[in-house]
């Protein structure tokens, strides 16, 4: 009998190294405190930027964060400040008050006027602060990824120890250039985190309508990126679902991708009627999923009375108050700054 | 019966090669497919296969000999069944043109087909960057010795310069590292710098051009070469959107110091969707700076320039100037002024101006005008924004006629700009409409002969000039 020939069998593929699945991060009193002011302080001056744009103070393009407060606010509270950077798109205001930005230049941008935080020249969508390694704010969807890719290589070829949090959403998640840098950023092992904020809706189209695959995270297997998938609607699981992503970077695995289900409330812009979602849709997760009701709660757990909670809450309006007000009285930029800026040198 | 291999042209410009070297020696034998040499061309060193079979009688050509013109015979083959030339102790030296044609037609010697250069519509352009017309150099210390350089190497001299002396600097691309620049431009960076600082990206226009507007952003100075501008346009938006803008979105805290560099402008024979000057494209973006020279100095100077400079610029070179060889002013740091034109040659009774390759013509055209009379002054813009409105006025004012030359489309192009602020501001000093010599208003074909209907040439500038001084 013919002997069949040896087949070698190829020898198992051994899985690749993932990261851990993140646990929900085990904050203090004082740091659930600084979580809840910081998600209540987007909360209200977005609530204001509403208000300010239907009476005619913002114009243009107005993308409100309301929703979604504790995907800046964890992910960002993770950061080092003083080595890693952050960009986003164009729906901004929430990642720059998470970062503790004075809300009276964010809310002057909006009204548009000199003592903006983009003297007034880039509004609501282009804003940005150096000095916060936050590096905008930017209006072309998708464009901040490989802008943030960018931002990983120069941390890269500095050697200055820092990550780049690259936050941009569902929509995006399906423009060509994502890819693009995907494949740079593990080819070089970029430390960046990728953040898609899903919102569930790409303007008025749902995921599951433009995305072969809607399981976000997974975008990044045939690039040889892990992705996590976290709820985006609790703070503490953001925070963890940060700590575990910068460690994987950090060590120089390259990066990774964070998926975080999360939610708007508000339309895709101050324009949009929202029609392709029922109103009990919205509804239902305002009651059940709030962000700012999760922490409220917590903090209740914890002893923090309501009293103290008012106060803080009071606080924040007043600040939003005064934001607006600032925003409302300062004057437009003077004429002359319509030609400044535009190169740094003379020629 | 003898088969002579001649030095064949590899490129449609190519006009002469280094004879690398010899992968056979006399007395071998080879069959179609064997590669035989390898041949240096200023692009690339090309391997070299045998079409013929046969036995190497004689190696006519060492190897390592440079400047070995197209057509000179490199080898002979002695085909099959036939004795081998006795071939002197296999003797191989550098008797290149030996091909004396009546010897050669006595030993019944069979030529391989003449190698012929490929037609194009381009070779006016091309050979007009000659260089012979004389022309007047930017200010440079007397007693400063003059070196000749390919506009190539003194592109590639401007990037190590600066990289030697800023480690912010970067150069990233397709093919910029290993293979040593799609058309060598980036030849010995890699060696020099390393892979930190010389760095191949995957094809993917978009992304890199991102991640080098990123890169700026976070505080390096990258430059982004494209294999050519046509490939740039994937990557129009980060270069329009995310890096011409930013600085004024955002009152001026964020910088963007990154120089986009390539081939621009039409190639030769290459077609529609490879041959397109984007000048006019960029110029009109406030916030860029667009930079496109034409000789040697000017690539050098300029791109240093432009490295060094805070802001974003586009520098347009273009692929058949890269061979030519210019003078350039031997000084440690040759740095020139961005924005400000040149004035190639002075004149008097017309101006001529025009950027890039364009200027080759406007040069050659000039010198057949003087031989009809007519003295003209010839202006290279070098820089398309901000364009230098000052020294184009002031030639204006003395020859009051002009011709605008430009290598691209006529709508929307900078020689439109150049009639409209010349209406706006020296409407009086015209004595003549001004008139553009652009390439026609189609997409470049592919045939050799519509190619140079297309393009612009110095007959069709002698025209125009004589248009607009009344001689014609």
């Amino acid at each position: 009998m013919a002997k069949a020939p040896a087949r070698p069998s190829a020898p198992p593929v051994p899985n690749r190294e993932r990261p851990n699945e993140p646990a929900p991060f085990q904050a203090t009193k004082e740091e659930l405190l600084d979580f809840y002011q910081h998600m209540l302080l987007i909360r209200r001056f977005e609530e204001k930027a509403g208000q300010l744009y239907g009476l005619g103070f913002i114009g243009g393009f107005c993308h409100l964060y309301i929703g979604q407060e504790a995907v800046a606010v964890g992910l960002q509270s993770a950061l080092d400040g003083e080595k890693d950077s952050v960009i986003t798109g164009y729906r901004d205001h929430g990642h720059m008050l998470a970062y503790g930005i004075d809300p009276k230049v964010i809310m002057a941008e909006l009204t548009g006027r000199a003592a903006g935080i983009s003297k007034g020249k880039g509004g609501s969508m282009h804003m940005f602060s150096t000095e916060h390694k936050f590096y905008g704010g930017h209006g072309i969807v998708g464009a901040q990824v490989s802008l943030g890719t960018g931002l990983a290589f120069k941390h890269k070829y500095s050697n200055d120890g820092g990550v780049c949090l690259a936050y941009f959403g569902d929509g995006a998640a399906n423009q060509g250039q994502v890819y693009e840098s995907f494949n740079m950023a593990e080819l070089w092992k970029l430390p960046i985190i990728y953040v898609i904020e899903n919102n569930q809706y790409a303007m008025g189209t749902s995921v599951n309508r433009a995305s072969a695959e809607d399981q976000l995270y997974r975008r990044g297997e045939s690039f040889r990126i892990p992705g996590i998938q976290v709820d985006g609607m609790d703070v503490l699981a953001c925070r963890g679902a940060a700590e575990e992503a910068l460690a994987w970077v950090r060590a120089g695995k390259g990066p990774i991708i964070l998926e975080m289900k999360t939610y708007r409330y508000r339309g895709h812009s101050m324009s949009d009627p929202a029609k392709y979602r029922s109103r009990d849709e919205v509804q239902a997760v305002r009651d059940k999923s709030d962000p700012i009701e999760h922490v409220k709660r917590l903090l209740e757990e914890q002893g923090v009375k309501e009293d103290e909670l008012k106060s803080v809450e009071q606080a924040i309006r007043k600040q939003v108050n005064e934001a607006a007000d600032f925003a409302e009285q300062t004057p437009e930029p003077e004429a002359g700054e319509l030609y400044t800026d535009i190169l740094v040198e003379s020629y | 019966m003898a088969i002579q291999i001649k030095m064949p042209a590899l490129s449609p410009t190519m006009e002469e090669g280094t004879l690398a070297k010899w992968l056979v020696k006399e007395g071998d034998q080879v069959k179609s497919g064997d590669i035989m040499a390898e041949i240096e061309t200023d692009k690339a060193t090309m391997e070299f296969e045998a079409v013929d079979e046969g036995t190497v009688s004689r190696i006519v050509v060492a190897e390592g000999t440079d400047n070995v013109k197209v057509g000179t015979v490199i080898l002979e083959l002695t085909g099959e069944g036939e004795e081998p030339v006795a071939t002197g102790e296999g003797k191989s030296e550098m008797e290149a043109p030996r091909i004396e044609q009546g010897e050669a037609a006595d030993q019944k010697t069979e030529a391989t087909p003449e190698p012929k250069q490929a037609e194009t519509g381009a070779r006016q352009m091309f050979e007009a960057a000659k260089n012979d017309a004389t022309v007047a150099d930017p200010e440079v210390p007397e007693g400063t010795e003059m070196v000749r350089v390919t506009v190539r190497e003194a592109l590639r001299d401007a990037m190590a310069e600066e990289m030697r002396a800023d480690d912010r600097i970067f150069v990233m691309g397709e093919e910029v590292a290993q293979y040593q620049g799609a058309y060598k431009v980036t030849q010995g960076l890699l060696d020099e710098f390393g892979d930190r600082r010389v760095i191949d990206t995957p094809i993917t226009e978009y992304g890199f051009a991102g991640v080098g507007t990123g890169a700026a952003m976070g505080g390096l100075k990258p430059i982004v070469e494209f294999m050519t501008f046509n490939f740039a346009m994937q990557a129009i938006d980060h270069i329009i959107n995310s890096a011409a803008k930013t600085n004024y979105m955002s009152g001026g805290q964020m910088r963007c110091p990154i120089v986009f560099r390539g081939p621009n402008g039409a190639a030769s024979r290459v077609g529609a969707q490879h041959s397109q000057n984007y000048g006019p494209w960029y110029a009109s973006v406030p916030g860029l700076i667009v930079i496109a020279p034409y000789d040697a100095q000017d690539a050098k100077g300029l791109l240093k320039a432009a490295i060094r400079s805070e802001d974003p610029v586009v520098f347009l070179e273009n692929e058949l100037l890269y061979g030519r060889t210019f003078e350039i002013p031997k000084l440690d740091d040759w740095v020139l002024p961005i924005g400000k034109a040149r004035i190639m040659k002075p004149g008097k009774d017309v101006t001529v101006v025009s950027y890039s390759i364009g200027v080759g013509l406007a040069l050659e055209a000039a010198e057949t005008l003087a031989g009809e009379g007519i003295d003209a002054e010839v202006i290279d813009l070098r820089t398309l924004r901000p364009l230098d409105r000052k020294t184009v006025l002031e030639s204006l004012k003395k020859t009051n006629r002009m011709v605008v030359v430009e290598e691209g489309w006529p709508t929307c192009s900078i020689a439109s700009e150049i009639a409209a602020f010349v209406m706006e501001e020296g409407f009086d000093d015209l004595d003549a409409p001004v008139l553009r010599v652009t390439d026609e208003d189609t997409p470049l074909p592919y045939a050799a002969n519509l190619e140079k209907l297309a393009l612009i040439s110095a007959d069709k500038i002698v025209a125009a000039v004589k248009k607009v001084t009344y001689k014609a």
